[in-house]
């Protein structure tokens, strides 16, 4: 169906948050989902995280990162532009109950996804410790969303510009695990890496670990296997399967070289659109 | 014209593009009749009395009539002749199995070839079209009934034509982006042309039918809410969309694709026409394609148009065994695919950057029949070999998908996980929910889909009319 723009946000340095009309995916959208967009007919169908909904308004918020071509494209749109396809509620939700203490770990980009899983923690009872990290203060988007949602939480910056300087990985290691804090579970959403030694950290104390997967995808609905994963030596769909699974048993540096495969692409594609735009401004 | 003079004509060639220059190119390959080659082909039925050519079609068109009136030069009667059993006459002309079928049963086939009917179909098809001459029937009153159909695939689109032609309220929800099924997702522009497919679909849009495309029934909603929400039943069409792999060793790696994702960058999301597309795909020198399907043959000839230097078909039993139709391995061989019979894919071999580069395989001899009546085939000890490749097509077969089967409470399927329905009917285990094509049957072809569609719209129609 086709999605109205309705708002557009700026949350920082390529970093953008857009309300779409979308009243059904709304009205059934479960944290942890997400959306499959497709900007235009000759456009690519790329996975973004509902990052919130609202169903009485009719719509749901994406947040995304400049990375490649469409979110390029997509960042160039404004409110009132339209959206060729959207499609949801796609993958399964997040296992929500209330687990004791549950410590939300995001990383960058990642924060968006996480947001709407910290929200339900919490209103499920959990005790919410959220840890959110970036390369440096200006990146670190929704902080006061996560604060609103969390009875404990920390900042973490690579440059040490804001809170703790280091990874959130270590931040949980040292704030939390080390001093023995109990914790019951943690999710924890980001780069790649991020999640790999969040994953690592929590194994070595036995802290059962949910990772939320950002793959490569077509179809979305189990139909191609673009987006394949090995989970505990047993390939899994991210779309279908997915996007959550057991941080301790996700193959991550499988993951990451799927996530590499158009990185060639993906340039001629930028460049072809930068051409293109250029003539049109020009 | 006399019987013995019409039994003097011989089977009209069908014009092609020469191999070397289409494969590397997407356009189709058959360039298909003139209105002249048709009434010769035409004049080579002699209509006789049993019509065995209409039994053997699923859809059952009457082939005999709508031949006449190619003889005579009446091209667009004739395509209404074919229309009144078969709304999608210009894809089955192009890609129903004739030859096991209508044209396996002809008479003139007992001595010489047979009456060339799907390269007439598709003849009359195509000149209704491009005479822009589509004809719609007329609609009776509507019955105020209102029908779901979950997937546009040629079982969905089949049922939603004979439903909305006998006035019920029609709307088909489509997955994907466009319409179609595996018609755009999956069979390739050279074998079957989009626009082909769009106008087929606009010709049933015309006649009122819904599309409501990007809608996942199972994730958006539920076979139980679309019955809430009013509607009087649902049919449930959703194919064998769920790709296969060996499970062999590598299979993972970068550069490892299933049939269905392959297909579906270059089909429905046109990857061959990077940068212009968006989508892109992995246009590999040395590709090789697992499987004797029609499928692999789609894929391993995608892969030479893609620019390949070698690809090379790997399927375990010979040639004899594979299930594709002989023309898609006719054109396969003569676009140059090299085939490698009687070998079996163990594991890829991968780089330290993930990516595949070589792909071990087994020879294999053949043993006793197994249970699909083929001969097994069995590994010859020590005959390791590998072959250097940069990208590898697994088409060894689909399942089902299980995205509605799961959210469907009370629907019965069987250890496939495809959906239980009656042969003749369609009806599930669930009142008002049918199902047919591949979801019930697994994967097979375009035309037992059709033709499961057919027998499910008229118990559909009886259903709601008794409610």
């Amino acid at each position: 169906m086709i999605a109205e723009i309705l708002d557009k946000q700026q949350l920082s340095k390529g970093v953008f948050k857009m309300v779409l009309s979308g009243p059904k995916i709304a009205e059934k959208r479960k944290a942890g989902q997400f959306v499959v967009i497709r900007i235009h007919e000759q456009g690519e169908r790329i996975p973004l995280t509902i990052a919130d909904a609202d169903p009485d308004k009719g719509t749901i918020t994406i947040i995304f990162q400049m990375v490649g071509k469409t979110t390029r494209h997509l960042a160039d749109l404004n409110v009132g532009d339209t959206i060729l396809d959207l499609v949801g509620p796609l993958g399964k939700p997040t296992h929500v109950e209330n687990f004791g203490t549950v410590a939300c770990i995001g990383g960058g980009i990642g924060i968006a996804p996480l947001y709407p899983i910290t929200q339900a923690m919490k209103a499920a009872g959990n005790h919410v410790i959220s840890i959110i990290g970036a390369r440096s203060k200006e990146v670190i988007i929704l902080e006061d969303e996560m604060k609103a949602v969390s009875d404990e939480m920390v900042i973490t910056t690579d440059d040490g510009s804001y809170g703790f300087k280091g990874f959130v990985s270590q931040a949980l290691e040292e704030k939390y695990l080390l001093p023995g804090k109990k914790i019951d579970l943690a999710v924890a959403i980001g780069p790649v890496p991020m999640m790999r030694s969040v994953s690592e950290v929590t194994k070595k104390y036995n802290v059962h670990t949910v990772v939320s997967l950002n793959s490569i995808m077509v179809d979305a609905t189990g139909m191609c296997g673009a987006c394949r994963v090995s989970v505990g030596g047993k390939t899994q769909f991210v779309c279908v399967d997915g996007p959550e699974f057991d941080g301790h048993q996700v193959d991550f540096k499988g993951l990451m070289d799927r996530l590499c495969i158009y990185l060639g692409d993906e340039k001629q594609s930028i460049d072809h659109y930068c051409s293109c735009t250029r003539q049109v401004t020009g | 014209m006399e019987m013995k003079d019409r039994l003097k004509i011989l089977r009209q060639p069908m014009p092609e593009q020469a191999p070397k220059v289409r494969a590397r190119n997407f356009d189709e390959v058959p360039l298909g009749y003139t209105p002249d080659t048709a009434k010769i082909e035409a004049s080579r039925c002699i209509q006789c009395k049993n019509r065995p050519c209409v039994e053997g079609c699923p859809v059952e068109v009457d082939i005999p009539a709508f031949i006449a009136l190619v003889a005579e030069g009446k091209f667009i009667e004739a395509a209404k002749k074919i229309k009144e059993t078969n709304a999608l006459p210009a894809v089955c002309g192009r890609v129903c199995p004739q030859e096991a079928q209508c044209e396996a049963r002809c008479v003139r086939g007992k001595k010489g070839e047979p009456v060339a009917i799907g390269r007439m179909e598709r003849f009359v098809a195509d000149n209704e079209r491009a005479q822009g001459e589509v004809s719609i029937p007329e609609i009776p009153p509507k019955t105020g009934k209102r029908i779901a159909v979950v997937g546009s695939g040629p079982a969905g689109l089949t049922v939603a034509g004979d439903l909305v032609q006998l006035g019920h309220d029609v709307t088909i929800f489509e997955a994907l982006h466009a319409p179609g099924g595996v018609l755009v997702y999956g069979i390739p522009e050279f074998r079957l042309p989009k626009a082909i497919v769009a106008a087929e679909v606009d010709y049933l849009k015309n006649m009122g039918v819904k599309i409501e495309t990007s809608h996942v029934v199972g994730k958006l909603d539920t076979v139980d809410d679309l019955l809430n929400e009013g509607f009087d039943a649902v049919f449930i069409g959703t194919g064998a969309g769920l790709p296969t792999f060996m499970n062999i060793p590598g299979e993972n790696l970068n550069g490892v694709y299933s049939a269905n994702e392959y297909l579906t960058r270059s089909n429905l999301m046109k990857a061959y026409r990077f940068p212009e597309y968006d989508t892109p795909i992995v246009r590999g020198r040395n590709v090789a394609v697992v499987g004797g399907g029609n499928v692999a043959m789609d894929a391993a000839r995608t892969a030479m148009r893609l620019g390949a230097d070698n690809v090379y078909l790997i399927y375990r039993r010979s040639r004899a065994e594979m299930p594709a139709r002989s023309e898609e391995i006719h054109h396969a061989e003569e676009e140059g695919i090299q085939f490698h019979l009687l070998t079996n894919p163990i594991r890829y071999i991968g780089n330290d950057k993930g990516w595949v580069v070589g792909v071990e395989c087994l020879k294999m001899e053949l043993g006793e029949p197994d249970d699909s009546g083929r001969r097994r085939p069995v590994p010859m000890k020590g005959s390791e070999f590998v072959i250097d490749i940069d990208t590898a097509v697994v088409a060894i077969g689909a399942g089902s998908n299980p995205l509605v089967q799961s959210t469907t409470p009370g629907l019965e399927t069987n250890k496939w996980n495809y959906i239980i329905a009656d042969e003749e009917t369609g009806q599930t285990s669930r009142e008002g929910v049918f199902a047919g094509g591949d979801i019930v049957t697994g994967a097979a072809t375009v035309i037992l889909a059709m033709g499961a569609g057919r027998k499910a719209a008229r118990a559909i129609h009886t259903y709601v009319m008794s409610k």
